[in-house]
């Protein structure tokens, strides 16, 4: 697979140079070049799988999420791994609830929490990090100095707070994960621009009398996407992370319902006591949402890539 | 070694026990068993303590450091009975309002200075002081020591307090209501003395280990925050010669998953069993899990104040919730550490306490179920009209586990739905405090071992009453049983009003669920209020 | 760059000011405060308390004087939670604890990472690659919680060689464990960031020319290529760095190190006003500082930057 892919690479920067030629524009570009990453591409049919797993896996299921099957709960250890006998395709959890029907709900809620919560970073964090490092000065000065401030101020009382003025919410969970996210992504865009409105090319634009807020989305902004991108694919299982702690403070997803990041937490704890499955199946969805990130934001970064065309 | 001749060995063997381990090495005096070379005792503690000082110490993990550093007028034996400390007795007058300590002569503090009643007066007048502001400042008060309220709410000078020195080896405490339990109340802390001269001379320092003077059978020898303390053996300590244990370490260990490893690896002589983890360490360890009863209740309850929801206010919906939960599921299947299933608020463990007749105790859980869809059918809930309500609990995984099932019981059995909501402690406790809820998860343990310190709860007047229940009866059952000889028929009847009226729902009775390394002698499982003192343990050689 | 040093140093004042302030607020704000308990305390009670931590003084009133106190006396107060402590005193414990076992896991994860990421990027879609890769994965997979529990499980119950937690004046025995739980992680995500940078700048025009030229690669890549690579490896570690020098509150709860890290999550979680205070005074002071070191950086790895 990784062999064809180099090929693939090849056979799409060939294409795109010849693309150049023609003078398509750059999203089409992109888009063609990102449809000839082979491995980029297989991560993208798994992520499918996965999303289609989530919405036609509820069909095949037995038990509901929340069911406690009386039967198996005092025997977990002994009688609550996968099976299909008792139609706990995946085991149970500790209080023995069907963690097949637990895993498709969390990995639900924990995709869209990713993908939600890096995004919001993704745009909030690149607009800040963008504007401050171009405009520079002053600007940048104080723009930062809000960033180092809401760094250090206590996560949990923000979330704390957040809960209190706003309950309990799905919508006002991501706003606390988007909160807490955009402020490394700011830094990160910052410094690249910093270093970018430097070259050449930028001068070259200004002088050529372009506006600076089309400088900004026209020729700093594609050059930013690269990083961008790969920093909000590492963004992804972060957040799915950061979810469990912050619907520990109470704001977020309450039980019945769950999410990889408490799945997770929980099987790592009793992954001692005969129950490694509980940690296995929820570890599996996760590590793949990870590692289909991963060559998803490669292939994007190597598609966005304008240096390539 | 292989070159050394056997006899060689043994004889430098023994030659090393003989220098440096001979006190200890040796037979219980009691018992007769042989004692292990090395009496260090170490066990896991969940959070740093909150403090040494024993007029301040308001933790569980903190109390039992102090109790072994210090020495109150009574000590407590395995069973919980009360045993002379630093008072060989005491003598109560007939209207029980003034009692006479007399104190034994031999007793030192750590700096080899003895042990006078004026420590206990300094002591008793620095736990009132508004000054040092001690969270247990309350105790002093429950304890009805004459003047206490007063001088705690800054009406009166500390030198007020009744509670005098005529001599170094006479306490005298006089009292504003006759108080038959007083006597017990001396083991607690806050009653413990403190050195006056050490503390005036380092003030909160005082506690540090290269400061602290203490009069136990122990003293501080080590202490980093957060991770380890470290008591050693108080020569000075009167009855230094019965104590076998030289040295107990109390670990933090905030994880108690990991705190079991640690256990399983030998690092640890004591921790608690996570729930549900007890009946496969009792099959494969059954010398080493043991479990016992805890003087605490598990409960939830229904906000039955102005802001609660009307529905709770049928009493055939509380009763009917209460009926539908199967606690020997909730005892066996996700505790499973051997814990008594409740239908009463207060511990059958509780000392003097019978357990009094209640109707759902007797029933089997089928029969429960169908009165409960009775109840619930009488209230007007079905099927077509489903009840519908909050719970809140704080995050914790037992805690949800227990809601999850309760919730899940309502739903299958009545069709109920609950809605389950986590919070994090000081928001939960807000949030519960504030009657800002409609179900919530609540559980108490005994500040002394007699049923009062739970029924109280559920008057009128007490402050930890977050359902506001109010029973004019109740109230004047337990006002009446402060003053009674005879509380046994009270307390019943107050369990029984409970049980008619359920404005809690009891679900269990706590357990120390433990994994007690087997060559630790003399735990004192039979002391429900789990005071123990590391001078009455001892290690057994294996 | 002096006077700009300075100007950023001076600047630090008003921005730690108003992080105290804000911070000061939103502790004040939250519900609960540092002697609600399961056992509410008899308002007399609670009003010496209050008296004897100033508490009852308007909040305006109490910043002041807490503020006072620091820069008069550098005291930052006592700690509510443990009574026999006060702040200067946890913050001298625990920091050094953190800033060990921080700084060295801090150099185990950019060191391997930035390593594992240039040798990815330089052999673009070989098995070095994929190998560095999927170590990236695996380190980013195993989030500390997992990581702890393992650790402990292997080291110290099945093979029994290290301790399975505590501190002891920081031996190397009881580092390890931290140290990698801590590390791997970071190590994941940077090597990642590395790869991408440096891929992009091998791509990039100049060094493409610098190729052509016929440098040799390995010249190619030390003089030309790393340092542009930094960048945005620099931005992600500034952070990274403040974060793992106070400390994480798993490895804390998992090894019971002593660190700092637990107080910052749990002097919130517990109200400990003063604690919550000082250690974010400590954090946000840090993190100026880093980013101004960062900034510096960034001129020295591209000289071209102007602010």
């Amino acid at each position: 697979m990784f062999g064809r892919s180099e090929k693939s690479v090849a056979l799409a920067e060939g294409v795109a140079a010849s693309a150049e030629v023609r003078g398509r524009s750059l999203w089409r570009d992109a888009r063609e070049r990102f449809v000839r990453n082979r491995a980029a591409m297989v991560c993208l049919a798994v992520l499918g799988l996965i999303v289609l797993f989530c919405i036609l896996g509820p069909l095949f299921a037995v038990w509901s999420n929340e069911e406690i099957d009386w039967v198996i709960m005092g025997d977990v250890r002994g009688s609550g791994g996968p099976s299909l006998e008792t139609g706990h395709f995946f085991g149970v959890d500790e209080l023995g609830r069907d963690l097949y029907s637990r895993t498709i709900q969390a990995t639900t809620t924990s995709l869209l929490v990713g993908l939600i919560g890096a995004s919001m970073a993704l745009v909030v964090g690149t607009i800040y990090g963008l504007v401050s490092g171009y405009l520079g000065g002053r600007v940048d000065a104080a723009m930062m100095r809000v960033v180092d401030i809401l760094l250090a101020i206590p996560l949990t009382l923000v979330i704390i707070l957040i809960l209190v003025i706003a309950g309990r919410s799905f919508i006002v969970l991501f706003l606390a994960l988007g909160a807490v996210s955009w402020l490394s992504m700011a830094r990160i865009v910052r410094g690249q621009t910093l270093a970018l409105k430097g070259r050449e090319f930028i001068e070259a634009a200004r002088a050529g009398g372009v506006g600076e807020v089309k400088i900004m989305a026209r020729h700093i902004l594609p050059n930013l996407l690269g990083v961008v991108i790969v920093y909000a694919s590492l963004l992804v299982p972060e957040m799915i992370l950061a979810e469990s702690f912050i619907s520990f403070l109470g704001l977020g997803i309450s039980e019945p319902n769950t999410s990889l990041g408490s799945l997770i937490a929980e099987g790592a704890g009793t992954m001692a006591y005969g129950t490694i499955w509980q940690l296995l199946f929820p570890l599996f969805f996760y590590v793949t949402i990870i590692i289909t990130m991963f060559f998803i934001g490669d292939g994007l970064r190597d598609a966005l890539d304008p240096k390539d065309r | 070694m292989t070159h050394m001749s056997k006899p060689l060995v043994a004889a430098l063997l023994a030659g090393t026990m003989l220098t440096s381990q001979a006190f200890a090495a040796g037979t219980h005096p009691v018992t007769g068993e042989a004692l292990a070379d090395d009496q260090t005792f170490t066990y896991r503690v969940l959070d740093e303590h909150s403090s040494l000082d024993p007029q301040v110490v308001e933790d569980v993990t903190g109390s039992e450091v102090v109790r072994d550093l210090f020495e109150g007028l009574m000590n407590q034996d395995a069973e919980g009975n009360l045993v002379p400390g630093v008072a060989t007795g005491y003598e109560a007058s007939d209207d029980k309002t003034e009692y006479t300590f007399t104190l034994r002569d031999n007793a030192k503090w750590s700096n080899g200075e003895p042990v006078v009643a004026g420590d206990f007066v300094y002591a008793w007048r620095r736990a009132v002081n508004p000054e040092l502001s001690s969270p247990y400042s309350w105790f002093m008060e429950l304890m009805s020591i004459e003047n206490a309220a007063e001088i705690i709410a800054g009406e009166m000078p500390v030198e007020e307090l009744g509670v005098s020195a005529p001599d170094d080896q006479t306490l005298v405490v006089k009292l504003s209501a006759p108080l038959p339990y007083f006597p017990q109340m001396t083991t607690h802390a806050t009653t413990f003395p403190a050195p006056q001269k050490v503390i005036e001379e380092f003030g909160t320092d005082w506690t540090k280990p290269e400061n602290i003077v203490s009069n136990g059978a122990y003293v501080l020898t080590e202490h980093m925050p957060m991770e380890r303390s470290v008591r050693e053996r108080n020569e000075m300590y009167w009855d230094n010669e019965s104590t076998i244990i030289d040295r107990v370490e109390a670990l933090v260990i905030n994880d108690e998953n990991v705190a079991l490893t640690r256990y399983m690896a030998g690092e640890l002589d004591r921790t608690e069993i996570p729930a549900g983890q007890f009946p496969r360490l009792k099959a494969e360890m059954p010398e080493e899990a043991v479990s016992f009863p805890r003087l605490c209740n598990y409960y939830y309850t229904f906000n039955l104040s102005e802001s609660g929801p009307e529905v709770f206010k049928d009493v055939n919906v509380r009763k009917a919730l209460a009926l539908a939960v199967d606690r020997k599921i909730i005892t066996e299947n996700i505790l499973a550490g051997g814990q008594p299933q409740a239908f009463t608020f207060t511990p059958a463990a509780t000392a003097g306490f019978e357990v009094p007749e209640v109707e759902m105790a007797s029933m089997t859980q089928a029969e429960r179920d169908e009165m409960a869809r009775e109840l619930l059918a009488e209230a007007g809930y079905g099927p077509d009209n489903p009840l519908k309500f909050s719970m809140i609990y704080n995050t914790s995984d037992d805690h949800k586990k227990i809601a999850v099932a309760l919730s899940q019981m309502w739903k299958q059995k009545l069709g109920v739905e609950a809605e389950l909501g986590n919070m994090e402690w000081k928001v939960f406790l807000e949030e519960r405090g504030n009657q800002n809820f409609e179900l919530a998860r609540g559980a108490w343990c005994g500040d002394y071992n007699e049923a009062s310190t739970f029924l109280d709860l559920l008057t009128s007047p007490s402050g930890y009453n977050d359902g506001k229940y109010s029973n004019a009866r109740v109230d004047a059952l337990m006002q009446e049983a402060r003053t009674a000889s005879d509380t046994g028929p009270l307390y019943t009847e107050v369990e029984q009003i409970l049980a008619e009226e359920m404005p809690v729902i009891p679900i269990y009775h706590y357990a120390g669920v433990y994994m007690l390394d087997s060559d630790v002698g003399n735990w004192p499982v039979d002391n429900v209020e789990q005071n123990w003192y590391s001078k009455d343990l001892y290690k057994i050689a294996e | 760059m002096f006077a700009y040093t300075l100007r950023r140093l001076l600047g630090a004042i008003p921005t730690i000011l108003l992080l105290i302030t804000a911070a000061f607020f939103l502790m004040h704000a939250a519900p609960g405060g540092p002697f609600t308990s399961e056992r509410k305390l008899p308002p007399e009670v609670l009003a010496n308390i209050q008296a004897r931590y100033g508490l009852d003084q308007p909040l305006w009133k109490q910043l002041w004087d807490y503020l006072t106190n620091i820069v008069l006396h550098f005291d930052f107060g006592p700690s509510f939670k443990f009574k026999d402590r006060d702040v200067n005193d946890i913050i001298a414990q625990g920091f050094p604890i953190s800033l060990t076992y921080g700084t060295l896991a801090f150099l185990a994860a950019s060191i391997v990472g930035i390593a594992l990421g240039v040798t990815a990027a330089i052999r673009h879609n070989s098995w070095v690659d994929y190998t560095a890769v999927s170590l990236g994965i695996a380190a980013q997979a195993l989030p500390n919680f997992i990581m702890g529990p393992i650790l402990i499980l292997t080291f110290t119950l099945w093979l029994g060689v290290l301790p399975g937690g505590g501190w002891n004046g920081g031996q190397w025995q009881y580092l390890i464990m931290p140290v990698i739980a801590l590390s791997t992680s970071y190590m994941g995500s940077i090597a990642r960031i590395t790869r991408s940078s440096m891929l992009e700048v091998l791509n990039s025009n100049f060094i493409r020319t610098a190729r052509a030229k016929g440098l040799p690669v390995r010249a190619v890549i030390w003089r030309h290529a790393l340092k542009p690579t930094m960048l945005p490896v620099i931005s992600y570690l500034g952070p990274v760095f403040v974060y793992v020098l106070t400390g994480s509150v798993f490895v804390d709860l998992y090894f019971s190190t002593g660190g700092l890290g637990q107080a910052y999550v749990g002097s919130a979680l517990s109200r400990d006003y003063a604690v919550l205070l000082g250690v974010t005074i400590l954090y946000g002071v840090l993190t100026v500082f880093v980013n101004l070191i960062t900034d510096l950086a960034y001129a020295w790895f591209d000289p071209k930057i102007r602010y």
